[in-house]
């Protein structure tokens, strides 16, 4: 039965999403469905929080390694949620001024968006930067020229790089821009690459990520495919 | 004989009037257009109309025509609330600016003091005015209108989409024309075209094409399941990084390091997600069966759900239900960065001995790929974003491209109905190779040889097949 139920369920969803896209007329069937996941995701929110809770507060309690860091956790966590859910420091909306909880959440000024704004935003922030840092990293290794493929990959990234610099288009200025010979300035070189070369290889990708959808979906519809929900039987 | 100064005052009044009829009748406003109908457009999935209109004749410099709609009741409300909003907002700024300069350069009061007063006072003129404060202005025809498109002079058709399909619409067009001067003049409004409702019919014929492919490509997935069935032998290739899972959590094991799986960060209405979720069950059979400990940490609540369930099945089937931990499949954040830096950090502080990578990843793809790296983790990485897919390659010892990743479950499985679903996906690539083909011949030869109904079929194919 625990297996059956969610099978069932996958499988009417899963039918009602595909008609929904074909037959016009039961297109809100679709959005409906969409709406049940959200709903459940909402409820299954309440879990998150909770297994939120129960890990750092066991290591607070276990004092563990960086027990500290569950504390600032768990604070930062019950302050926001207090912040955002109560309105705290929310002024009503001018439309409705007798009505106390009217005001924008995340109107400008509130605590609310000073935490998004001020904590949250450059957090956020340096940590996308630090992909800078990654990237170097990562292609330096991926570059090295070890075998003829790699050099190929070498060659092929160091026009990319230069095609998309000055550097690129000082060196190879020298080519008349309306001559025979334009396409070999390093500029266009680069952009002849990422869209006969790049885009080829990524579309291939692409279509067969789209199969291989296509086929997982239809394992999972019929219930041949039940991985996902723990097991075969 | 001298003509009368009288006489000659007439003749130059008549002429001046003259060369201002004529001035005045080319900067005149041209005429409208006529005959404008619209229809709902047939066959569709609703939300698209046809307006139609007759090109006036004869207009001097005429540059095309501006169709408008009515707004739909949801706009009108939007509008008269964004409208009503800001003039209350300026009511209440004036008032308190008014109360505030009153108090401290009249009275003297401390500008602390003076501020909370002031909105106090700001507060009350926005409740004493708010019901004087109602839009007035409508447009042509007594209504308000949307603008929809502006067409080129030589159009008398235009399809309308994004409508509404549960909201009835009027249309009016307009003509643009250059005037002598310079420049542009618009016309009259034209009259205004019955109510349309831009409804969805039975079937959307633009998608049919995309139907009959979909029915092509499930045939031939059930007919090769069946083929698999009957106990025909079907060979599929290896996938080193699934091959490859024994060998990190064997390594995890002897190091006596823990194993790291991280199911991408979206819910499980993603695909990716729940193909992640498939090979942790192999992931979690084997770290159960070589007593390994497996951390997986979750962005989503759902994900952390369907985790526990299929490590807990994994555990079971591994005879090891004693091992199993339900408090090591937890949720963190939705927050895509907040995560990635819980994930890094913990990579750092534990030191996983494996890391598998698996579901849909963005930007912090590489952030956790490379952190894994400099521990000296084994990495395994399956995702079906063709964007992060070189981040992956760069960073992990063994990565799954796209539909590998999606493999997975029946290469992990070796059941003949999943096997054979393989191959159905093989039939579907030989399916899109003809069509890449004959699409791309199709489109060299118009080009070559100018055919106009090459050229129609080449777009019917691009409008068509590849949009739907």
């Amino acid at each position: 039965m625990k297996r059956i139920v969610p099978l069932w369920i996958t499988a009417i969803v899963g039918l009602v999403l595909i008609v929904s896209n074909f037959l016009p007329g039961t297109r809100s069937w679709g959005e409906e469905a969409t709406t049940w996941f959200g709903i459940i995701a909402a409820v299954a929110f309440v879990l998150g929080g909770g297994s939120l809770l129960k890990v750092h507060l066991k290591k607070i309690s276990d004092r563990n390694t960086g027990w500290g860091y569950s504390m600032i956790v768990l604070g930062t966590f019950t302050a926001t949620l207090a912040v955002g859910l109560f309105k705290i420091g929310v002024s009503p909306n001018p439309s409705f001024p007798d009505v106390p909880w009217s005001g924008d959440v995340q109107g400008q000024g509130t605590p609310f968006w000073w935490v998004y704004e001020y904590v949250f935003k450059p957090l956020t922030a340096t940590m996308f930067a630090m992909l800078a840092f990654y990237i170097a990293s990562a292609a330096f290794r991926a570059f090295r020229a070890k075998n003829f493929e790699a050099m190929l990959l070498l060659g092929t990234a160091f026009i990319i790089l230069l095609g998309r610099t000055f550097a690129g288009y000082f060196m190879t200025s020298w080519i008349p821009i309306d001559g025979p010979f334009s396409g070999l300035r390093l500029e266009e070189l680069s952009v002849y690459i990422m869209q006969v070369f790049n885009t080829a290889g990524n579309r291939a990708i692409i279509i067969g990520i789209a199969l291989g959808i296509a086929g997982t979906s239809l394992k999972i519809l019929m219930g041949l495919d039940r991985s996902y929900l723990g097991g075969g039987d | 004989m001298k003509r009368p100064s009288s006489l000659l005052q007439t003749r130059s009044i008549f002429a001046m009037l003259a060369v201002m009829v004529m001035i005045s009748s080319s900067s005149a406003a041209p005429p409208a257009p006529t005959d404008v109908v619209a229809e709902d457009l047939p066959a569709d999935g609703g939300g698209a109309a046809i307006v139609t209109w007759t090109i006036p004749t004869g207009v001097q410099g005429l540059e095309g025509f501006q169709v408008w709609r009515t707004e739909v009741v949801s706009e009108t409300t939007s509008r008269v609330a964004n409208e009503r909003g800001t003039a209350l907002l300026a009511i209440q700024n004036q008032a308190y600016q008014n109360e505030y300069q009153r108090l401290v350069g009249v009275e003297g009061v401390a500008p602390e003091d003076a501020s909370m007063q002031a909105r106090a006072v700001a507060r009350q003129a926005v409740i004493d005015q708010q019901g004087s404060v109602t839009p007035t202005e409508t447009g042509p025809h007594g209504r308000f209108w949307v603008l929809v498109d502006t067409v080129s002079a030589e159009t008398s058709r235009l399809q309308v989409g994004k409508l509404s399909p549960s909201d009835e619409y009027q249309f009016m067009v307009y003509t643009v024309a250059k005037t002598a001067d310079g420049g542009v003049a618009k016309s009259e409004a034209s009259a205004e075209t019955g109510m349309v409702l831009p409804a969805a019919s039975g079937i959307d014929v633009k998608r049919l094409p995309l139907f009959f492919i979909l029915l092509l490509l499930c045939g031939s997935v059930l007919f090769f399941i069946r083929w698999a069935r009957s106990g025909r032998p079907i060979t599929i290739r290896k996938i080193a990084g699934l091959a490859a899972v024994d060998e990190a959590v064997g390594r995890a094991t002897e190091m006596g390091r823990p194993i790291l799986y991280i199911p991408g960060i979206q819910d499980m209405d993603d695909l990716q997600t729940v193909a992640g979720i498939t090979v942790l069950g192999r992931v979690a059979k084997t770290a159960a069966e070589y007593d390994a400990r497996i951390e997986v940490p979750t962005s989503r609540s759902l994900v952390m759900s369907a985790a526990r369930e299929t490590v807990h099945s994994s555990y079971l089937a591994a005879g090891r239900t004693d091992a199993y931990n339900p408090d090591l499949i937890y949720y963190v954040t939705d927050e895509q960065f907040g995560y990635t830096a819980y994930a890094s950090g913990l990579i750092v502080r534990e030191k996983p001995a494996a890391c598998f990578y698996m579901g849909c990843f963005f930007a912090e793809s590489l952030i956790l790929a490379e952190t894994g790296n400099s521990v000296g983790a084994i990495q395994i990485a399956g995702t079906a974003m063709p964007s992060q897919l070189p981040f992956f390659v760069a960073a992990c010892d063994y990565t799954l491209i796209g539909e590998e990743f999606f493999a997975a479950s029946a290469y992990l499985s070796g059941e003949p109905d999943q096997l054979g679903s393989l191959k159905g996906q093989d039939m579907g690539k030989i399916i899109v190779g003809a069509v890449l083909i004959i699409g791309c011949l199709m489109a060299t030869v118009a080009v070559a040889t100018g055919s106009e109904s090459l050229m129609h079929a080449v777009d019917w194919f691009k409008d068509s097949v590849l949009s739907a």
